[in-house]
């Protein structure tokens, strides 16, 4: 897994709440067995037209979302599929970060396996984010603050594992390997009871 | 010696913990079922190969296919090619990872295929008291036999193949505890789409619902896998039941349920897995069944959702509602009932077993469906198909006018080549009414099997009380 621990952005901002998986990533695009090149179909029937043209007022299309690699997004982003493909198209586009102030869990654990980096934040800086797309934030990870332009630091929680992988690439396979000890030791208990 | 009541998740989950989380750590929980399907599979058996790791437990591990798969008769046992061709890719690959690393899969063509969610509890390989995982959020399904039961992403998948393990943060607890008789035509399917509109699509998040009460009680083991299926729809990662007699009497006699001696000692200890009394919930919340009528979804996520005889919701101002119903092409303070529709898809892991067929079969019977409606009747698996078949069930779908298929997840979502075109309404018994997921600009309301069957006789919204006798 890619590091990550401090990310300076300007924001792309979409302020549809209840952002589903299916919007991130059609299940059409889901026939893949690898994980690479599944930017180009992220949100896929928002991004582009019938014929296959780029929408011009969609958000990601505008110029200035160019670079960008801090998504701000309505209440609940990445609810329903538990598909590994939304934060892999995501982080193909660029993305490193994804602020709401709700996450859907399965989507947020996907995330932290890949690098990308869900942030929980109030209803009052959701709402300062969402009236002012392309700010430019500053994300620490090692000291879980997101940094306004004001230079207000906002601080967000940061389960302390999660932290930890992202900030040294550690991988939990890896770690989970480590603890074969413990697993067999389990398996041994299970057997005989 | 008297311990803390526990809540059936605390006993599941404290009976699996390899390692207790910390601080700084999350728990190591140990997986004793995992599911894998074609699609969340693939990119964590090229990690397997990329490590050179083994599937760790291959006696824990079951695989089938059903997302991708076609569910045209030709395409399966009629020597056609699967139309879709990366779907077909898909499934060889699955196929050659299974015989690469010794998975059991029970393949396109075996007779115990079906939707993953449909096939475990239906061979009875999902069990109370059992931790179960599958690289897909309906896992929640198999909750309804107090199973642990959530789904994963392909990154999971790949450690629970490696390692049979999974880290995981404890989540909190919400007991949902429902109340009164369900009236007559109002289903399991109706009350958790009330649930979810009660609560929200994010009203679960970040816990693992319990389902109580007597109105859950008295449901029957198909009807309690449809509520804990949609569990994720109200963002819960799971949903649980406590196993009852029910429960037992479901399992006793499936093929990989436990026999004899093995399961006297099962039923003993799936016995002490229900919530003690005075077990407290991180949150409670209670619900009225005794008043609910059959539901059906106007918008775009299940939380969208009125009673069929209810208008469409006015919400001035609310521009990602008004952007939601512009899409649904339905007007706000306008009755649903009468709206007109052009598919009627029965199936999906929610509304696919055998008495879902029945009862949008009791609809169906002696009647046809409307001119300029396509009905698809999709078996949640081989196994159904076939009990369908011996008591006559395709024949009623067939004699209306629908058309019945092989199992699989069909029109549920759009990647196997069945889909609803753009701007049609489709009433569906899946899951899921988002933006594009039976097919681009597909409109979906999700409704109960009996109320797709009426919708699909009148082509237009249909309580189905009308129609039963």
């Amino acid at each position: 897994m890619n590091r990550l621990s401090v990310l300076r952005s300007r924001t792309v901002v979409l302020p549809a709440t209840n952002i589903d998986t299916d919007q991130i990533i059609p299940a059409r695009f889901l026939t893949t067995t690898t994980r690479e090149g599944l930017g180009q179909h992220l949100f896929s029937e928002w991004r582009y037209d019938a014929q296959g043209a780029p929408r011009p007022e969609f958000a990601l299309n505008k110029p200035e979302a160019q670079g960008c690699r801090i998504l701000v997004a309505g209440r609940n982003f990445g609810c329903g599929s538990s598909r590994e493909h939304a934060p892999w198209a995501l982080l193909d586009c660029g993305f490193q970060a994804v602020v709401s102030t709700e996450i859907a869990d399965i989507f947020r654990n996907n995330s932290l396996k890949n690098g990308l980096l869900p942030i929980i934040v109030d209803e009052p800086t959701s709402a300062w984010l969402i009236a002012n797309p392309g700010a430019e934030l500053t994300v620490d990870v090692g000291a879980s603050t997101l940094t306004l332009p004001n230079g207000a630091a906002v601080r967000f929680s940061l389960e302390a594992f999660a932290r930890y992988c992202l900030l040294n690439g550690q991988d939990e396979l890896s770690f989970l390997l480590g603890r074969m000890p413990a697993i067999e030791s389990y398996e041994s208990r299970v057997a005989s009871r | 010696m008297t311990s803390a009541p526990l809540t059936l998740f605390e006993k599941v989950w404290r009976r699996h913990e390899v390692a207790a989380e910390t601080p700084d750590t999350p728990a190591i929980l140990y997986i004793d079922l995992h599911l894998i399907h074609e699609v969340t599979s693939p990119q964590a058996f090229s990690v397997l190969r990329e490590r050179q790791l083994p599937v760790r437990r291959l006696d824990l591990t079951l695989g089938t296919m059903d997302h991708s798969t076609p569910t045209r008769t030709e395409q399966i046992f009629g020597g056609a090619p699967i139309a879709v061709d990366s779907a077909a890719r898909q499934v060889r690959e699955l196929e050659a990872n299974c015989a690469a690393f010794g998975v059991e899969l029970l393949g396109l063509r075996n007779e115990q295929r079906g939707i993953v969610h449909v096939i475990g509890p239906e061979l009875g390989i999902t069990q109370p008291g059992k931790t179960v995982v599958c690289g897909d959020s309906h896992t929640s399904t198999h909750g309804a036999l107090g199973a642990l039961a959530f789904g994963i992403g392909t990154t999971e998948v790949g450690h629970v193949l490696a390692t049979q393990c999974l880290l995981q943060r404890k989540p909190k607890t919400l007991a949902i505890n429902v109340s009164g008789k369900l009236r007559p035509g109002v289903t399991a399917k109706d009350l958790i789409l009330a649930i979810i509109g009660q609560i929200g699509v994010s009203g679960g998040t970040g816990h693992v619902i319990e389902f109580r009460g007597e109105t859950i009680r008295a449901l029957d083991m198909d009807e309690r896998m449809t509520v804990c299926n949609m569990s994720i729809e109200a963002g819960a990662r799971a949903g649980m039941i406590a196993p009852d007699e029910t429960t037992y009497a479901y399992l006793a006699g499936r093929p990989r349920a436990p026999k004899g001696a093995a399961w006297e000692k099962a039923l003993a200890e799936w016995r002490t897995l229900p919530t003690d009394p005075g077990a407290r919930f991180d949150r409670e919340v209670d619900i009225d069944a005794s008043a609910l009528e059959p539901m059906i979804t106007y918008g775009t996520h299940p939380g969208m959702v009125i009673p069929i005889s209810g208008s469409v919701p006015e919400r001035h101002g609310d521009a990602v509602f008004e952007k939601s119903l512009a899409y649904m092409g339905l007007i706000a303070g306008k009755p649903i009932k009468d709206h007109p529709i052009d598919v009627v898809f029965v199936g999906s892991c929610t509304n696919s077993r055998l008495s879902d067929l029945r009862s949008a079969a009791g609809v169906l019977k002696g009647r046809r469906i409307a001119k300029g409606v396509q009905m698809l009747v999709v078996p949640g698996s081989q196994q159904i198909k076939k009990a369908a078949e011996a008591e006559g069930l395709h024949r009623i779908f067939l004699d209306a006018g629908a058309e019945w298929r092989e199992s699989g997840c069909s029109m549920c979502l759009g990647m196997n080549g069945d889909l609803v075109g753009k701007g049609q309404y489709s009433v569906s018994t899946s899951n899921r009414n988002f933006e594009g997921r039976q097919g681009i600009g597909a409109r979906t309301l999700l409704a109960s099997p009996a109320t797709a069957a009426a919708c699909a006789v009148r082509g237009r919204i249909t309580d189905p009380r009308e129609l039963l006798s």
